[in-house]
């Protein structure tokens, strides 16, 4: 499988991507440049975290007028998986390709640790190699980690089981709903605040982390092996 | 003010203009004798820039000679932008610690957020890719707006910046007292790593070769920076101070990705940071170390603001530039390089055979200076030193515990002591975990990642109880270095090499150079015996407020190498059962300690004694026994003393508690500072072989599976007893406490 590590200038973790990917799940994994992004022939794209454009006026906000975004959202409407973590799940919501916005923590200051998640849903293809209502524990640092929704569409995005993580702790940052990571519709755009990528090795962040990709191959793999 | 305006050389002299730049008029006839005529305006901002105490050690050479600076991992020492030590597998570890006090005192978010870039820079400049970030903080006990103040935004501003930048921050420090009331120390450390062959140098060589300028573009920000910081800061005279730089993460992350693509380039001579002084110093150093001329022409330098005199853009202090000098013909292909990560870079000058630093601007030559003069001809200043009367006074008076009444209630007290309370509420702000190779994060001894592809691991810290150093600097010096390589060796590290960052009051004083020698003969001695070579570090003189200076803290940064991962230690009990050892006996010694400040409101008397003998043999016996595995965890004995350690042992062990037993007097036992101990635990079943390995442990007592805390005495009598959580809650949420309050 290829995956696509979307950086923009200031994606200052996209090598941690690659390295989770490439070197520990033991799939193809590429940096792909914003400016020079054909996500074509990629089988999964990922937006990692950093400070896209340094953050300056939202983050995420610069990074959606790339060029970039253009081919992620030609690559969304094929229905390959996309992933969003951190600063990338926060280009996916300024982009409008999922829902909601990011308000400042709501003690106001840049906060980073590890935060205890549930597994809301572990029927998607981000999350089938998790234990539905499992709890696991993923680092976060963000700024900007205070998700907001309208209780309408909180309550829609609940119905329809796009809520995939949420805190299980007092990690939320103000976030509604405790909501941690959302699908968009189609379920092929995951976005999460906590950092999968930073819990592959369980000498550096732990392990709950892995199964997140496990699940993205499998199933990229089932439906190759259905095509096939 | 426009170059038409500027005062005439004979103005400088008559009117001694050069006082306002800091220089004094000995050094002013210095120059004047040394070039054979009166330098214009534009030339005496350089030699006021280069001859300051930040930019030419003026005061403090003499003292920084004493240091041990050789080793055999060493491959670079003092004198370049970063210190390099040999880690094996053809990879080395690049770092230096410097300070950004005066900037902090000011503008506290920017000015720590630029000592955070500005270290960084030195870094990568060398060719090293950063890694990591530590930091040693000083503030005002926090009650006072002011230094409530000064600390929230100078811990903001360097996340800001680390956070930004994509640097994981994973160790440091931060003490309280009222000496640094208004005046903070911000203290930055960056460690990198790089193959040997990617070793750069700021070097302007070979004649013809092309001067580049890359980065942000110039201002009229941080005019006279390095002057301004080799001098007192006027609290009330805020409006005198120059415009202070600020700094942009974003613009440094994508000129740190250009540089370091640059070094793989067979094109480059020589890369230098702007740092204090700019251009002045960048160029005028690299043309120096390099024994050649370098004739730049202002007209060609990017400028932010209009009309800039050569005067105002020498002295910028303007952040995220470099001075690069590239093989005369391939300027295309490295302007080409920086404008792929949107960088503008632009060749303004050329290496020279006649060895000076020579500036034109608008056809006109404005400054015509020897560059060794500048950077190699600043006076060298012995001061006068002299023992203040209270050291003699202190030396004779006995040691005595202080007289506490409930044992509990104190060790509850110390607990929220800042100092001692959970740092929590400023590593939480710091992203400790990017570039995923964090292994131990803020909260242990030291912190340490991991280097990629190898099994090893770096471990880091930053240290100095400047209490003990005011008391008694020879002592407190080697304090401050043997708890940096304690707090190493407990993580499973061996040091291999130090960074420091001198901070003292003026210099002028000769009290507060009596303090700056004697601590520096202990830090050398103590580097020498515990093989710390000093690498590289930084000076900051003048840490006043009204005339008062700062208690002295020579900061001590230390990177080891751990040389198996398997080997990191970390602070927490891992297991119940586990035999609890200490190793050193407790003395009745409270000179300097935080007990002593908590209950008599001052210090005073001698500080703990340290022998170094015995230091370097139970550092080595306790790292014998970890890289044998023997140990479950590890930490030194500080601030607070037994008490205080065993608790935080207890605090990040989810659920577990402990019950030792301690002779001799409570008070002593429980809180006394006395140097060279450690705690220890470790699995029953390797009790033997641990005793064998380290002779001077004692078993105190069994790691509990009931999280709570049981200290008896003699005769079994209980001196402690309570939950761990009554105990943590104390701890953890201090400092958010003292913030929040309006006292």
């Amino acid at each position: 499988m290829r995956f696509a590590i979307l950086s923009f200038p200031g994606s200052s973790c996209d090598e941690d991507m690659v390295h989770a990917v490439l070197n520990i799940v033991g799939e193809g994994a590429e940096v792909v440049n914003h400016n020079q992004a054909d996500l074509k022939s990629f089988d999964a794209v990922i937006l990692p975290t950093g400070a896209s454009f340094g953050d300056y006026l939202r983050p995420g906000a610069l990074a959606q007028s790339s060029p970039a975004i253009n081919s992620l959202k030609e690559f969304v409407k094929t229905g390959k998986p996309v992933l969003g973590v951190g600063n990338g799940f926060q280009i996916l919501v300024e982009a409008g390709i999922l829902p909601g916005a990011f308000l400042i923590n709501k003690d106001l200051k840049f906060r980073s640790g590890n935060s205890t998640l549930n597994v809301e849903n572990a029927s998607t293809r981000f999350t089938a190699v998790y234990e539905e209502g499992q709890q696991i524990t993923l680092p976060f640092a963000h700024h900007y980690g205070n998700y907001y929704v309208d209780k309408e569409t909180a309550k829609q995005l609940k119905a329809d089981g796009r809520i995939v993580f949420t805190y299980a702790d007092d990690s939320h940052d103000g976030s509604v709903d405790g909501i941690a990571g959302v699908l968009n519709v189609q379920g092929n755009v995951l976005g999460m605040m906590p950092l999968p990528e930073r819990a592959v090795e369980a000498i550096i962040g732990g392990t709950d982390g892995l199964p997140l990709f496990q699940s993205i191959i499998k199933n990229w793999s089932e439906n190759n092996v259905s095509h096939a | 003010m426009s170059a038409m305006h500027e005062p005439t050389t004979q103005q400088i002299k008559d009117e001694k203009l050069y006082r306002q730049m800091g220089m004094t008029d000995e050094e002013f006839d210095r120059a004047v004798e040394m070039i054979g005529r009166l330098p214009n305006y534009t030339e005496t901002g350089l030699f006021s820039a280069m001859w300051s105490e930040h930019c030419s050690y003026k005061s403090s050479k003499p003292i920084l000679r004493r240091f041990p600076t050789e080793g055999e991992r060493v491959l670079q020492g003092p004198g370049e932008g970063a210190g390099i030590v040999d880690i094996g597998d053809n990879q080395a570890a690049v770092f230096k610690m410097e300070s950004h006090n005066s900037p902090s005192a000011i503008e506290p978010f920017i000015g720590a957020a630029t000592g955070a870039g500005g270290i960084i820079r030195d870094v990568f400049s060398m060719g090293a890719r950063p890694v990591a970030l530590v930091n040693s903080m000083r503030f005002g006990d926090l009650s006072d707006a002011r230094d409530r103040y000064l600390f929230e935004q100078a811990v903001a501003g360097i996340a800001s910046y680390g956070n930004t930048i994509g640097i994981p921050t994973i160790a440091g420090e931060v003490q309280f007292d009222n000496c640094y009331s208004k005046r903070p120390l911000v203290n930055a450390m960056t460690v990198g790593l790089l193959n040997h062959e990617d070793i750069q140098k700021g070097l302007a060589s070979g004649v013809g070769n092309t001067v580049i300028y890359a980065g942000a573009k110039t201002g009229r920000d941080g005019i006279h920076g390095a002057t301004m910081s080799s001098t007192e800061v006027a609290v009330d005279k805020e409006a005198e101070l120059p415009v202070m730089q600020a700094g942009d993460p974003f613009l440094e992350k994508l000129l740190m990705e250009a540089c370091l693509e640059l070094v793989k380039s067979d094109a480059l001579i020589g890369i230098q940071d702007m740092g204090a002084a700019g251009l002045t110093s960048s160029a005028a150093e690299m043309a120096s170390k390099a024994g050649f001329g370098v004739e730049m022409n202002l007209d060609l330098i990017p400028q932010r603001e209009e009309g800039m005199t050569p005067y105002e853009m020498m002295l910028s202090e303007s952040q995220e530039r470099m001075l690069i000098v590239v093989k005369k013909g391939r300027e295309q292909e490295i302007i080409d390089l920086f404008a792929k990560h949107n960088i503008e870079a632009v060749s303004v000058g050329v290496v020279t055979e006649d060895k000076m630093l020579r500036l034109k601007h608008k056809g006109e030559t404005v400054a015509e200076i020897l560059a060794d003069t500048l950077a190699e001809d600043a006076p060298v200043y012995y001061k006068e030193s002299k023992e203040p009367a209270y050291f003699s006074e202190f030396q004779a008076m006995e040691n005595t515990e202080p007289v506490v009444t409930h044992l509990k209630e104190t060790l509850t007290a110390l607990l929220q002591r800042p100092t001692i309370a959970s740092k929590e509420w400023v590593y939480n702000q710091f992203d400790t975990q990017a570039r995923a190779n964090t292994v131990v994060a803020p909260g242990s001894s030291a912190g340490v990642i991991r280097v990629r592809g190898t099994n090893k691991g770096l471990a880091m810290t930053a240290d100095c109880n400047s209490r003990f150093i005011y008391l008694d600097p020879e002592t407190g010096g080697k304090i401050a270095v043997a708890e940096a390589t304690r707090n190493l060796i407990c993580s499973g590290a061996e040091p291999i090499a130090a960074t420091d960052c001198l901070n003292f009051g003026s210099p002028d004083k000769p009290e507060v150079f009596w303090q700056v020698e004697k601590s520096a003969d202990g830090i050398s001695e103590a580097c020498r015996k515990l093989n710390a070579p000093i690498i590289g570090g930084n000076v900051s003189m003048s840490n006043e407020v009204n005339g008062v200076p700062v208690y002295p803290t020579p900061t001590m940064g230390m990177v080891g190498i751990v040389h198996d991962l398997s080997q990191v230690t970390t602070t927490a009990f891992k297991q119940a059962g586990d035999a609890i050892y200490v190793i050193g006996e407790a003395k009745t010694e409270f000179g300097g300690s935080e007990l002593q400040q908590m209950v008599e409101g001052k210090i005073f008397g001698k500080v703990p004694a340290i022998d170094l003998d015995v230091e370097v043999a139970r550092q080595k016996d306790l790292l014998k026994a970890i890289q044998s595995k023997l140990v479950q965890s590890a930490t030194d004995l500080s601030e607070g003393g037994f008490a205080v350690a065993l608790c935080e042992k207890a605090f990040d062990a989810q659920g577990l508690g402990a019950e030792v037993s301690i002779p001799g007097s409570s008070v002593t036992a429980l809180f006394s500072e006395t140097q060279s101990r450690f705690l220890v635990t470790v699995k029953d079943e390797h009790a033997e072989a641990f005793e064998k390995l380290v002779p001077d442990a004692n078993r105190i007592g069994t790691v509990t599976a009931t999280a709570e805390i049981v200290i008896k005495g003699e005769e079994n009598t209980v001196l402690v007893e309570g939950t761990v959580e009554e105990f943590r809650s104390a701890w953890k949420g201090a400092i958010a406490c003292l913030l929040n309050s309006e006292a």
